[in-house]
């Protein structure tokens, strides 16, 4: 399709354009070729996030433009680490971050070995599984309360059928003891795939050679287990934690639609947290230095880890 | 490889893995499959206790999705004209008459505009850099995925203040235009990073032949390198349009009316009493099936774009 584009685009290139286009240099080819998306970056990326720095040391309203800018200094920063709400919301994401991660490893790793197993049809099977997490995070979490109905849902039926607790007796979204686990469900069901395909891929990385080898050896397949495959998949499994680490760090969308950071504020993550304090009470300036702190964690926070997973490569 | 390997596993546990496997893909699809059923329900059949299963399907939900109503009398509803349509009788069983369109159709439309303009600008873009970084001696060349991983690390919504702020004073919000500049920014650091890795596979050697035989290199890019990469910008670009498609933060925040998508939309449809769950199971449905078939068409090709080229395979 590009190539078509790409050669109609050329053929109505006018013949001295064309020409001087051929006589370019290849310094200047790799110039014009990565000018555009230099500049892109530029706009979309990196002025953005130098505003934001700005803005971060200001008092700034976006919804009062007219008013004087004030230089505060540090205060938002100050503001922010000694608040006990946003504590509050890092409880929270951190509750979010681990479980999703401890199941959808489980989860994960064991549906890939099973797959690995090279049973009948299980390229068919493969992608079904994946299909939940290609949706859009908010529409599925829009459609999940729904199934979370207390009536009516087919989640709350479910329960009831398996365990016989009335549906009607509990609701996963209203209840502050359930709705965390509501959001780390959905979660887990959306992204188990993820981890799973990484998984496979290392499964698959390992040589055949290595098996037949400790086959000769006379170890057991359990001891097969832990001393090859485990460490073998491990930086697999580490790279897709990664992955869903950073994800949910900042996750928005999904929880957004489920629970609106309800009831009170037990799912409020620190993202729904931030859009509140950024688009409804419109503390610019605030949320701007709320914004800078939470990416700097992440930052940190990823950069010791993939410090650590290089280490485990190397092993 | 032998009939005997030893590392092939035996007849049984295929078969016990497999049942599992195939026992966890129907649960996880449950309600996907519960969604789409909703979608062919009548209102009072989607909220019966207990859960419908077996129901008479009805095109309620898809009308109500398409259309606003307004509810009229008895008397009013007797005097008018026998209805015209399948899609009116519908209506006129609820005691309502058809007013108009509903937005749904605007929105998706939206969703295919700037999902498809903020692909294949992407891809142009991308293509051509990557090309350079690949070829060529480049700045930035070793900061690439450093830059890819931390621009992911940034919230969207902390990503959106600054965009919010510099479109409004460049009258960029709500646009179709502003929207796929956004994606398209987002969305570019990927692509050249995995559409790098695809031309990187390239053998140099057949762009230096055709250089030998008198091409430009310009004319090397278009002829030898981009239909060898063609594969590889092609899965580049379902990944763009799914990530466009799929996106929610900044379309909630940037758009109201003009340009908004269908995934800020799709919560809205309500009906009485709440959400009308037929109609929002045919717009899930509706605005889900592109993405499936497209996964099941690439699958492939889906590692490499998820992990950001991670991960090959």
């Amino acid at each position: 399709m590009t190539h078509s584009a790409m050669d109609a685009a050329a053929r109505a290139t006018p013949p001295n354009i064309a020409r001087r286009i051929r006589g370019l240099s290849d310094r200047t080819i790799a110039w014009l070729f990565v000018a555009p998306t230099i500049f892109l970056l530029l706009a979309i990326n990196i002025f953005p996030l130098i505003w934001t720095v700005y803005l971060s040391f200001t008092n700034y309203r976006a919804n009062r433009p007219n008013k004087a800018v004030e230089w505060v200094g540090f205060e938002n920063y100050q503001n922010i680490l000694t608040d006990d709400g946003i504590w509050a919301n890092m409880q929270a994401t951190a509750h979010f971050l681990f479980w999703t991660i401890v199941f959808q490893v489980l989860i994960g790793f064991t549906l890939a070995w099973l797959i690995n197993k090279k049973f009948k049809g299980n390229d068919l099977w493969t992608t079904l599984i994946v299909l939940p997490m290609m949706l859009s995070p908010a529409v599925v979490g829009n459609f999940w309360t729904f199934l979370y109905q207390p009536q009516i849902g087919l989640f709350n039926y479910a329960v009831e059928f398996l365990t016989g607790t009335p549906a009607s007796s509990f609701e996963m979204l209203g209840t502050t003891t359930l709705a965390p686990w509501a959001i780390v469900i959905v979660d887990t069901w959306m992204w188990t795939p993820f981890v799973m395909l990484i998984c496979l891929a290392g499964l698959r990385s390992i040589p055949d050679y290595i098996y037949e080898a400790a086959e000769v050896d006379r170890a057991s397949k359990w001891r097969q287990f832990w001393t090859i495959t485990i460490p073998m998949v491990l930086p697999f499994l580490m790279l897709a934690v990664l992955f869903r680490g950073i994800e949910n760090f900042k996750m928005f969308d999904l929880v957004v639609q489920l629970t609106g950071g309800g009831p009170g504020s037990v799912t409020e993550l620190a993202s729904i947290n931030l859009k509140r304090e950024a688009f409804e009470k419109w503390r610019t300036g605030y949320s701007s230095a709320y914004a800078i702190i939470l990416f700097v964690t992440v930052f940190g926070l990823a950069s010791i880890y993939v410090k650590a997973l290089n280490k485990v490569k190397e092993r | 490889m032998s009939a005997y390997s030893i590392t092939e596993p035996t007849l049984r546990a295929k078969w016990v893995a497999g049942s599992i496997v195939v026992l966890y893909a129907l649960i996880t699809l449950l309600p996907l499959v519960w969604i789409v059923l909703t979608g062919f329900k009548t209102p009072p059949d989607s909220i019966s206790y207990p859960p419908k299963v077996i129901f008479s399907p009805s095109m309620e939900g898809y009308v109500n999705l398409f259309t606003t109503r307004s509810r009229i009398a008895a008397d009013d509803l007797a005097a008018l004209p026998p209805p015209e349509t399948w899609y009116d009788q519908i209506v006129r069983d609820r005691d309502m008459v058809i007013v108009g369109p509903s937005k749904f159709g605007e929105r998706f439309l939206n969703s295919v505009i700037i999902g498809f303009g903020s692909t294949a600008l992407s891809i142009i873009l991308g293509t051509l850099a990557a090309y350079a970084f690949s070829r060529f001696r480049v700045p930035l060349k070793d900061d690439l995925l450093f830059f890819i991983l931390s621009t992911r690390m940034m919230p969207p919504i902390a990503v959106a203040i600054p965009i919010f702020l510099m479109y409004r004073s460049l009258g960029l919000s709500d646009t179709h235009l502003g929207m796929i500049l956004l994606y398209t920014g987002v969305n570019i650091s990927l692509a050249v990073w995995l559409l790098k890795g695809f031309i990187d596979e390239i053998p140099r050697e057949y762009e230096e032949a055709a250089l030998i035989d008198g091409y430009t290199r310009f004319q090397a890019f278009r002829k030898v390198v981009l239909p060898q990469a063609a594969t590889g910008i092609a899965s580049t670009a379902i990944f763009c349009l799914i990530f466009a498609w799929n996106e929610y933060a900044f379309a909630v925040l940037l758009t109201s009316g003009t340009a908004q998508t269908a995934p800020p939309f799709i919560p809205t449809i309500i009906g009485v009493g709440g959400q009308d769950w037929p109609a929002v199971g045919a717009g899930v449905t509706l605005f889900l099936l592109p993405v499936m078939i497209f996964t099941i068409l690439l699958r492939k090709h889906l590692l490499r774009g998820i992990t950001f080229g991670a991960v090959r395979k």
